[in-house]
């Protein structure tokens, strides 16, 4: 078995091998079952702790294991296995809500709560979209004035992943004048008074706690800062990098999801007089959306290498905003193939590649939708003019 | 008191085994390869007697070739203490397998070896027995519960018809069956701890064992082709082909 890059250790191997008996035990057999129901239960979170899922990244002294962006990358592919992003969304929101804490928190807050979150028995959410803008984070209008030992917040937040079920919610929040410079981020626990979730109904990602959240003078202590004040946009660009290779390579992992069903239905299915994976057309097709997952695989582990040696580099940031395009295209490439190989069985509930045509366009926007992408890396490539 | 676990390294449970164009056995260049699951349920279950206090030392031991130390590896990932590799390239068969254990033993003094067993790639259920036997200590196949106390071992084994508790002297030899229980998942910190862990390398001559093969495969063949089946119309027609077709009945 040939490693994916050459730059894999056995170690990496051997944590891809035990994510994969983690995903095909614990979260394949129910994702059709948790979608349908709209939610999986909570203590699969301490299932995924125990296997050390959780952990990954995060310091020792909490819990967590050191990790590079391979193994982010091997973890999300991996998890991708089971064809519902529902679960990966809300069960790993932590790897979005929790590493500003790591980052930027202060030894007493990371003492207080990365613990509980890496054991599975806190959620961790992130918010910073709202409901007039998302990727134009600096603009962003929930604010949070200072009154003596407290923030006073108020704003909305919306499309918060883990925004009903989290315990810790980690908001970017005005603390300053206009601008990216008056950013900051705070830790902001369920049971503030004040503090108001709603659940909003989505295209995919069912079992996916997605949420509209309000804070009306919600008031936070001074110890909830995230960081120092006014500093909050640079601490959340600090982990878009990890955020979108895992995005890459989950794509990928559901683009690979759709073309195995597709080629065993085809493999099953009688057109006729013979199977429908003895025609050319069928088999075209295949060949052409495998042609697509191999390229997408190959760059995003070769995007992992660029960013592992230099992360600060405009290019391989630029590769990467590509990257995460061309894997989301595939997956959007694979789910359209695989559905109409699968014909009326791809169009009825149940099938894993239904299930992913459906959460295309969540990769394709979510972490930063496809335009910013390819801004952001012509940008970061110097066309400008 | 101190646990031997052997690991076998065998083509992976979900690799589609093919059998070599020549017929001298089955492909294993490209192949993914892991550990003998019966024997990762072993590992399981001496890590268990260690975490209840009974064992204070698991030592796992593979034979084979050098990329054994893989399959070593993982075992000190899920957590065995430290490692054996009795390394060889000679195709290894039951009883030289069993003879390599028995010097490991008699070198290391374990109150209890567990073994799966038998290994998914020959399903040969011998290499635990014929240690037994060379030992001369008592053994207990088939595990799905074992309990130990007061120098002994009392284990609960399937067999034909439901279960069968028995009690041996230590030190024994323990096999282990699918349900005694479901190994933990390898967690990050582990894989990296367990390149630290000691891994030993002996060689056979060392040990004093002649490790030749004792059988000589002659050929090794793809299962035939299931026929596709048939309907039959109604029960009548079955039971007509059970009885002068099938002639089972």
């Amino acid at each position: 078995m040939a490693a994916a890059h050459p730059a894999l250790t056995p170690e990496h191997e051997a944590m891809r091998d035990s994510v994969r008996r983690f995903v095909a035990r614990e979260l394949t057999p129910h994702a059709t079952k948790w979608d349908e129901a709209g939610e999986f239960p909570r203590e699969l979170y301490k299932k995924a702790a125990a296997a050390g899922l959780l952990g990954v990244g995060f310091p020792e002294e909490y819990g967590g294991a050191p990790a590079d962006l391979f193994h982010h990358v091997i973890l999300s592919e991996e998890i991708a296995q089971c064809g519902s992003g529902g679960v990966h969304a809300s069960l790993f929101s932590h790897s979005i809500g929790a590493p500003p804490i790591a980052s930027a928190g202060s030894a007493a807050m990371k003492a207080r709560v990365l613990p509980g979150i890496i054991a599975g028995e806190k959620i961790s959410a992130l918010a910073i979209t709202e409901p007039s803008g998302g990727s134009d984070v600096a603009q962003l209008r929930t604010t949070a004035k200072r009154e003596g030992a407290y923030f006073v917040v108020n704003g909305e937040k919306a499309f918060i992943t883990s925004g009903v079920r989290a315990d810790y919610y980690s908001v970017a929040v005005r603390t300053g004048g206009p601008g990216a410079a008056g950013v900051s981020l705070l830790l902001v626990e369920r049971d503030t008074p004040g503090f108001t979730r709603t659940s909003l109904k989505k295209m995919g990602w069912w079992c996916s706690d997605t949420a509209l959240l309000r804070f009306d003078d919600c008031r936070v202590p001074v110890e909830n800062l995230i960081g120092e004040e006014n500093t909050g946009f640079r601490i959340i660009m600090r982990n878009f990098n990890s955020e979108r290779l895992g995005m890459s390579a989950g794509a990928v992992g559901f683009a690979a999801v759709c073309v195995e069903e597709a080629i065993a239905w085809a493999r099953e299915r009688t057109t006729f007089g013979q199977k429908l994976i003895g025609h050319q057309a069928i088999r075209h097709k295949l060949v052409d959306m495998q042609m697509r997952v191999a390229a997408a695989r190959a760059l995003v582990y070769d995007t992992c290498w660029k960013l592992v040696n230099a992360p600060r580099d405009p290019e391989a940031i630029a590769q990467l905003a590509m990257t995460k395009n061309f894997a989301t295209q595939t997956m959007q490439h694979c789910a359209d193939g695989a559905v109409q190989i699968l014909g009326g069985a791809g169009f009825i509930r149940g099938s894993r590649s239904e299930r992913i045509y459906r959460e295309v366009k969540v990769m394709m926007i979510g972490g930063g939708a496809e335009e910013i992408m390819k801004d952001l890396a012509a940008r970061q490539l110097g066309w400008q003019a | 008191m101190k646990a031997l676990v052997s690991v076998k390294r065998v083509i992976d449970y979900n690799v589609k085994v093919r059998v070599k164009s020549d017929g001298t056995g089955v492909e294993t260049a490209n192949v993914k390869m892991s550990m003998n699951p019966f024997d990762e349920i072993a590992v399981e279950e001496a890590l268990r007697l260690k975490e209840a206090g009974v064992v204070t030392e698991v030592v796992v031991v593979s034979c084979g070739v050098a990329a054994c130390q893989e399959t070593l590896r993982t075992a000190l990932a899920i957590g065995a203490d430290r490692a054996i590799l009795v390394e060889t390239d000679v195709e290894l068969q039951p009883l030289a397998v069993a003879k390599l254990l028995k010097a490991v033993c008699q070198k290391e003094g374990p109150q209890i070896v567990i073994l799966g067993k038998q290994a998914i790639d020959d399903d040969s259920n011998q290499t635990g027995q014929m240690l037994a036997a060379l030992l001369g200590w008592p053994q207990a196949t088939f595990a799905s519960k074992v309990v130990i106390a007061d120098g002994k071992a009392q284990v609960t084994r399937e067999v034909d018809g439901g279960l069968e508790t028995v009690s041996i002297k230590l030190p024994a030899i323990v096999t282990t069956d699918l349900r005694l229980n479901e190994p933990r998942y390898v967690t990050l910190p582990n894989i990296m701890k367990a390149k630290k862990k000691p891994l030993e390398n002996l060689k056979p001559d060392a040990l004093g064992v002649d490790v030749a093969p004792r059988l000589a495969t002659l050929k090794v063949l793809e299962p035939p082709k299931r026929k596709a089946g048939v309907k039959v119309p109604d029960a009548k027609a079955l039971v007509e082909k059970l009885r002068n077709e099938a002639k089972v009945i």
